[in-house]
């Protein structure tokens, strides 16, 4: 062939194997997988940063995207806390201990961690929006100096859906300020009944002006809590998402996620609100 | 990217003496093309329609065919002539040859509880296209675009893009249905072909545009153009030009498009489009694709095939909680705001090349430039 000295890359899409190496029942219908590669070089290169996202693969069912929940409890495994949904979901949170799937990865750009130097972090979830929030929760209890002072505004559907309760617990013990709430009370909960944006309202003290706030949730809790901010005098501009769309590829070749200009998997799936915004908000875009 | 397709893009036509290839001597094109071991992949009649598929040789090109088109309407006509290019594009593009509808990229064998997979870079095919269209080059610089120069790199598109040959054939004639001038891609092909011709009724003026393109034409017996070949040639390719009746006004068309992503328009043709994927299918720029994992009886051997999707499928924006476009307004919002808007954002070029190809094989017959028309008309 006279096209000798091209070296044609491994396929994007082709995931590589790992090994589930820890289940971890969470809440109902979500659990945790710790998982690692097998590829001793792949294992070495591979580092996910807060708010990144991987996609797992099952043979024979196919690939979901699933956001990295932090580091395993071993070095080199990373946790994926993964909500059953679909048929990946499923099957990935039926498999046992020990057994292969693949995984490609680390995507997309995920929370800005700098911007919050010297200000003060509100970080909001709702629902398994922890999930690709606690990398960051991990990195700003470990990193003092990398914000002025952190808040978490969690909300759930009920006690029984609070994801991370025992952690969260250890948090508050490490002296993170945590404001919790939930959609509907069960007997004996003594605490907030209401949506995120109501815990947004209630904040005291809040110095809009100096306010980073990372928030992943359901796109109905984002855009409440995003008003309530607004109406709060939090800027835009300090406001980042996490986005959800249908990503398959994750490497800005398939054309399933777009959102306007953007390749969510690609260019998010963290976004300012600022810029994402009009986007977001335009019906069915 | 390699040197081979920068070479073929960055290498303007030579201005030397213009030649030409006698009629009766097409064959000993189409034969130094298999000598160099080149798949000829060019035109033919199947169906009721010029499609694009592998040559065994010169005789099965659409000699003395045309195509007639229309918004929703194509129709092959006979030629008074026997032109082997007199006809415009089909409902094929050549993307189907550089980004296949249907190809397995991985492998998977059970091994008990384990399993193992491959992925085997394609053995290359060499493919010499016959007969591209300026429009068409230019669809395969978008492409180029979107498959090799961002930052992950498809490499079946890579693969088969490198080992290909194009041989472009200047429009001597366009469609109703053309609008090219409007995007500036034609209909005189520029640049990015190994090989131009104009068919004339003398032959097939030749222009050399590589230097794979040069070492071709040194194969063939071509003689000098004398002064009335080509006078017929420049008068072919201002006939393409002069039968070219529509327009696309893209003026400042990103801003207009986004600005007005809640206009009725979308609810107007959002009654008529029948959210029926063809305009992506024939589409030469349109590169959405997804992946399925095809198993045999046993679940022993699974392949993950990527095959051609569509923003038009219901699904194609399903999230967990239910579809992102579940309306056919938003469907082909999302298709023409992509094609014409933000495609300019992704990737510094437009979707559209005006090959008319959605207009024509729109069942109902939707136009796009006339529904950015009404846009422009009426913004909101």
């Amino acid at each position: 062939m006279s096209h000798q000295g091209t070296v044609v890359p491994p396929h994007p899409w082709v995931p590589h194997r790992a090994m589930i190496r820890r289940f971890c029942a969470e809440i109902p219908d979500v659990s945790t997988l710790d998982i690692r590669l097998f590829d001793d070089a792949e294992r070495s290169r591979f580092d996910c940063q807060p708010g990144q996202f991987n996609m797992l693969y099952v043979p024979g069912v196919g690939e979901a995207a699933i956001s990295v929940s932090g580091p395993g409890l071993e070095p080199g495994d990373w946790a994926h806390t993964i909500r059953r949904a679909g048929a990946v979901t499923r099957e990935l949170t039926r498999l046992p201990v020990g057994a292969t799937i693949g995984l490609r990865g680390p995507y997309g750009r995920g929370w800005p961690c700098a911007a919050a130097m010297e200000r003060d972090v509100l970080i909001i979830a709702g629902g398994i929006g922890l999930a690709p929030l606690r990398p960051l929760v991990r990195y700003f209890l470990s990193n003092p100096s990398a914000a002025r002072c952190v808040r978490l505004l969690y909300g759930s559907r009920s006690p029984d859906h609070l994801l991370f309760a025992e952690e969260i617990d250890r948090w508050r013990a490490l002296g993170l300020d945590v404001d919790i709430t939930v959609d509907r009370a069960s007997l004996g909960w003594q605490g907030n009944v209401g949506v995120v944006p109501m815990l947004v309202d209630r904040l005291h003290p809040l110095d809009p002006t100096r306010t980073e706030v990372y928030l992943c949730g359901p796109e109905v809790m984002m855009r409440y809590t995003t008003r309530a901010l607004l109406q709060r005098g939090v800027e835009a501009s300090h406001i980042w998402l996490s986005v959800e769309r249908n990503m398959q590829c994750a490497v800005g070749l398939c054309g399933h996620c777009q959102l306007g200009p953007a390749f969510v998997c690609r260019d998010g799936p963290v976004f300012s609100y600022e810029h994402v915004a009009p986007l977001l908000y335009t019906e069915d875009l | 990217m390699t040197n081979r397709v920068t070479t073929t893009q960055e290498t303007k036509a030579t201005t030397d003496a213009v030649r030409l290839l006698p009629r009766d001597r097409l064959a000993d094109l189409f034969h130094a093309l298999t000598a160099r071991g080149y798949q000829v992949i060019g035109p033919r009649v199947d169906q009721g329609a010029i499609i694009y598929d592998q040559l065994t040789s010169v005789e099965e090109l659409p000699r003395g065919w045309t195509d007639e088109q229309g918004p929703g309407y194509y129709r092959l006509k006979r030629r008074e002539d026997d032109d082997a290019f007199g006809y415009v594009v089909g409902p094929h593009s050549w993307k189907r040859y550089l980004f296949p509808p249907l190809v397995t990229l991985a492998r998977i064998e059970r091994d008990g509880e384990d399993w193992h997979i491959e992925s085997q870079p394609e053995s290359p095919v060499k493919r010499a296209f016959l007969g591209v269209r300026a429009c068409e080059l230019a669809a395969i610089a978008v492409q180029d675009r979107v498959f090799l120069s961002q930052a992950y790199v498809d490499p079946i598109y890579q693969a088969r893009r490198e080992s290909v040959c194009l041989i472009a054939a200047n429009c001597t004639q366009a469609a109703a249905t053309c609008f090219c001038t409007s995007m500036d891609t034609g209909p005189r092909c520029r640049s990015g072909f190994d090989l131009a011709i104009t068919e004339i009724a003398a032959g097939y003026i030749v222009e050399v545009g590589s230097e794979l393109g040069a070492s071709l034409a040194a194969d063939l017996p071509l003689r000098p153009a004398s002064p009335e070949d080509q006078a017929d040639g420049e008068a072919a390719r201002a006939r393409a030009v002069a039968q070219i009746e529509r327009t696309l006004d893209t003026h400042d068309i990103r801003a207009l498009l986004m600005n007005n992503l809640d206009h009725p328009q979308w609810d107007d043709v959002g009654q008529r489009c029948l959210s029926c994927t063809n305009c992506t299918m024939v589409c030469p720029t349109c590169f959405c694709c997804s992946v399925t994992e095809v198993g045999d009886l046993t679940e022993q051997h699974i392949e993950r095939q990527r095959q051609w999707d569509s923003c038009f499928h219901p699904d194609f924006s399903y999230i967990n909680g239910g579809q992102v476009r579940g309306q056919v307004r938003s469907r082909y919002r999302q298709w023409l705001t992509h094609k014409l808007a933000t495609w300019i954002d992704q990737f510094d070029v437009s979707g559209c090349v005006g090959c008319g190809r959605c207009i024509t094989w729109c069942p109902v017959g939707i136009d796009l430039t006339e529904e950015v028309a009404a846009i422009r008309g009426n913004p909101s």
